[in-house]
């Protein structure tokens, strides 16, 4: 093998040039395609099981869910939902009995947007669940808004009449009120008012209880019922 | 011979010519994404993906490759390879990717891949080539791994999500801050370089014995 | 701790007249912190001895450690680095961990001094250094106050200090909130008469406010202090609280409660004097002054944080040089309007 050959020696024609760079082009983007046609089932797949994980998560008792978007003022069911619309998800039963809903919600927390889904009975007006989805508070401090177990179990049985309150660890009084994490009242508080900010702006949407969107059959619910 | 030269390459990128010890390039990467061990890991084997894949490539095709357009068809060649470790580690690791973020595609962009093209790929046959990037890739590897074992340990108090202490550990949140990258990166650098002065010292110490004694 | 003839001026050092040297002024400061620093110890006990003691012993080990063979003896002489850990310790809580007080001491020095060429070279000041770096690290431990014992128990030990090194305090179930944390979380006022004479919670050596004064005046009538530094801060506060009281009486702190509560005299006094770390002409420390006075004010009112005193003069720390750039006197028979 020689290391170096003098074949450019001579400039190349512009032709040259520009062929060059379209078959590279070529290639890569034919290399691009396949790469993502190949991977798109794997991540679709993680990020659908993903979400009916965190569903089932905040919503205990439920084995099957499905996804609800606001159309003209009435709560209807959807295979997919539009980009951008907000959509919460109703939580069915075995016996495919309306549960509740989880509901995604999002707002600004110490450093970045914190992102949350939170399970909510509407008969019983009460948030059974939490969990973060993303959020980049402080390691050591803020991200125990969903390290430390006490806090996020303290979401299984909260009233939200007529709010949430975040008050000091261990001074809990009523159902509405929740013992923030020391050292981090500032994510607590955060969360508190996202969950808040969010039911506020889907209460008035919500059907009455009792007339619940009837879960429409889809295999996704049933696959992975069991687990 | 030519075993001893293959070798050379390799071990130059480990240690002499450490991408990150001895020339200081891939600093985004290093300092971003080295809070735990498993995250310098990920990245550590992207790195050494893209840039294997890249110089191997790169120095097949030195001959064809028109001068005038080499940087172009170098990123073209880079960021499809970063373009497939993207999508790879998304569908197979979802949540080390989620915490890599922005910084896989930012793999394109890190100087120490380009500069192992420019200054080596497209000149040198491509055994030699793809012995440098592989030296290179693990001398990245070992710094990237170095430093997130220490933010881990004294940030985490575990190692690869293994808790090494006893609950009571006190971690030193700092550590996983981005302080933390710029703190622990500049003291190895100064232990390294330390070590570099020493070792010349002690070589030139030995050089003067030989002289006198001769 | 500033030296500087009123009718001369010079922009630099040596200013080495009256035999004023740097240990002088170093053992001038160490006399005037005294008060507080027995205050520090009839409030919180055998645990300020500990505190301060583990900073000290810190600083010196940082100091000795990386210090030429030749000049150990030097660095060590000139007690720059017992102030540091002294200065770092009074800003502590008491009920801190010791090896975390060992631990900012050290830091403090080898990062806040060392590692820019040693004293007279570093950009900020060495002890909010180390306590920058201990509150970034230990955010809980800095912020989880002990209630000051008061009567006379001197022997009694906060169970935090004897944590084992690299292990967590107890939780402490006395911890309490500084008046500064009352105010802003709980809109709840401490008494002046309190905040003056020490008697409320805080680190170590901010809780008594008129010792401190006396310290200030001490250092200022030795002529070791710059009285223009502490002068500015503490009027720029008196008058951005009294601004924003005309606004909103109950939601804001009072002049004189912004004055005393926090480390606002320890800081403004002692910390945002030190020499190398302010500027050297006099507008340029009126600018300092007034800068930091605004960042405190700043950060307490409308910041994430109780207090802010540490970050708003690490930050003129850090436009210092800048500051000293733009306010250099003319040299005489040069520049000037004509053009």
């Amino acid at each position: 093998m020689t290391t170096d050959t003098n074949k450019q020696a001579a400039p190349p024609s512009s032709m040259r040039l520009v062929l060059t760079l379209a078959i590279a082009g070529l290639i890569s983007g034919i290399a691009i395609i396949g790469i993502y046609e190949s991977t798109l089932p794997t991540i679709t797949a993680n990020k659908a099981r993903e979400l009916r994980e965190a569903v089932f998560k905040v919503l205990p008792g439920v084995t099957r869910m499905q996804a609800l978007v606001n159309r003209n003022g009435e709560l209807v069911a959807v295979e997919a939902p539009d980009k951008d619309e907000p959509v919460i998800y109703g939580g069915y039963d075995e016996t495919r009995e309306f549960v509740g809903y989880a509901m995604p919600a999002a707002g600004p927390g110490f450093q970045d947007t914190i992102a949350i889904l939170y399970g909510y009975k509407p008969d019983e007006k009460l948030v059974v669940g939490m969990e973060v989805l993303e959020s980049r508070e402080t390691p050591g401090l803020g991200d125990k808004i969903y390290k430390d177990a006490v806090w996020v179990a303290g979401f299984n049985a909260l009233s939200v009449e007529p709010e949430i309150v975040a008050v000091k660890k261990g001074t809990k009084r009523s159902p509405n009120e929740i013992d923030a994490i020391t050292g981090a009242t500032i994510s607590s508080k955060a969360v508190v008012r996202i969950i808040n900010e969010a039911h506020t702006a889907w209460s008035s949407n919500l059907p009455p209880p009792g007339s619940e969107p009837t879960i429409q059959e889809t295999e996704t619910a049933n696959t992975e019922a069991g687990q | 011979m030519k075993k001893n030269e293959s070798y050379e390459e390799f071990i130059k990128g480990v240690w002499r010519d450490n991408p990150v010890f001895a020339q200081v390039l891939g600093m985004c990467p290093m300092l971003a994404v080295t809070n735990s061990a498993i995250n310098a890991v990920a990245m550590g084997m992207a790195t050494f993906f893209v840039l294997v894949g890249s110089s191997f490539l790169v120095s097949s095709f030195r001959n064809w490759i028109p001068k005038q357009v080499r940087i172009s068809c170098f990123i073209i060649i880079i960021a499809t390879f970063v373009t497939i470790a993207d999508y790879t580690l998304l569908a197979l690791v979802p949540k080390v990717h989620k915490e890599l973020g922005a910084f896989i595609p930012l793999i394109v962009a890190n100087c120490l891949i380009l500069g192992r093209q420019e200054a080596f790929a497209s000149r040198y046959p491509t055994r030699l080539a793809v012995m440098d990037a592989i030296g290179m890739a693990v001398g990245f590897l070992i710094a990237l791994l170095s430093l997130g074992a220490v933010r881990e340990i004294l940030g985490d108090g575990a190692l690869f999500g293994v808790k090494l202490f006893s609950v009571n550990f006190e971690p030193w949140v700092i550590m996983i801050l981005p302080p933390g990258g710029f703190l622990t990166l500049g003291v190895i650098l100064l232990f390294f370089n330390w070590f570099k002065f020493k070792k010349d010292e002690f070589l030139d110490d030995v050089a003067e014995a030989e002289r006198r004694g001769s | 701790m500033k030296k500087r003839d009123p009718d001369l001026l010079l922009a630099h050092a040596p200013l080495l007249r009256q035999g004023m040297t740097t240990p002088s002024v170093m053992r001038d400061v160490l006399i005037a912190l005294a008060p507080a620093t027995a205050a520090s110890m009839w409030f919180f006990g055998l645990s300020a001895i500990l505190v301060l003691g583990a900073c000290i012993g810190g600083a010196v080990a940082a100091e000795w450690l990386f210090a030429d063979k030749q000049a150990r003896g030097d660095s060590l002489r000139d007690a720059s680095g017992i102030l540091t850990g002294l200065l770092l310790g009074l800003t502590l809580p008491p009920g801190l961990p010791l090896w975390m007080a060992f631990l900012g001491g050290f830091v403090g020095i080898a990062l806040g001094k060392v590692i820019w060429g040693g004293l007279g070279h570093n950009l900020f000041n060495p002890a909010l250094l180390g306590r920058a770096f201990l509150l970034a690290t230990f955010p809980i431990a800095m912020t989880t106050w002990v209630p000051a014992v008061g009567d006379g128990g001197f022997l009694q030990i906060y169970p935090g200090n004897l944590a084992l090194p690299f292990m967590q305090a107890q939780v402490d179930a006395m911890s309490a909130a500084t008046p500064l944390g009352l105010m802003k979380f709980e809109q709840e006022v401490t008494p002046l008469a309190n905040l003056m004479f020490g008697k409320t919670t805080g680190s170590l050596g901010e809780t008594s406010g008129l010792l401190l004064l006396l310290g200030g005046v001490y250092l200022w009538l030795r002529r070791d202090l710059d009285w223009r530094i502490p002068v500015s801060i503490l009027l720029t506060v008196v008058v951005f609280s009294a601004v924003l009281g005309l606004f909103d009486a109950e939601r804001f702190p009072t002049p004189l409660f912004s004055v005393f509560s926090g480390g606002l005299l320890l800081g403004a006094i002692y910390m945002a004097t030190d020499p190398v770390t302010s500027p050297v002409t006099p507008k340029g420390t009126w600018i300092f002054g007034i800068g930091t006075g605004v960042l405190v004010m700043l950060i307490r009112v409308f910041g994430g944080l109780p207090e802010g005193v540490m970050y708003a003069i690490l930050l003129m720390n850090a436009a210092t040089p800048l500051i000293d750039r733009y306010t250099q006197p003319r040299v005489f028979g040069r520049g000037g309007d004509t053009k």
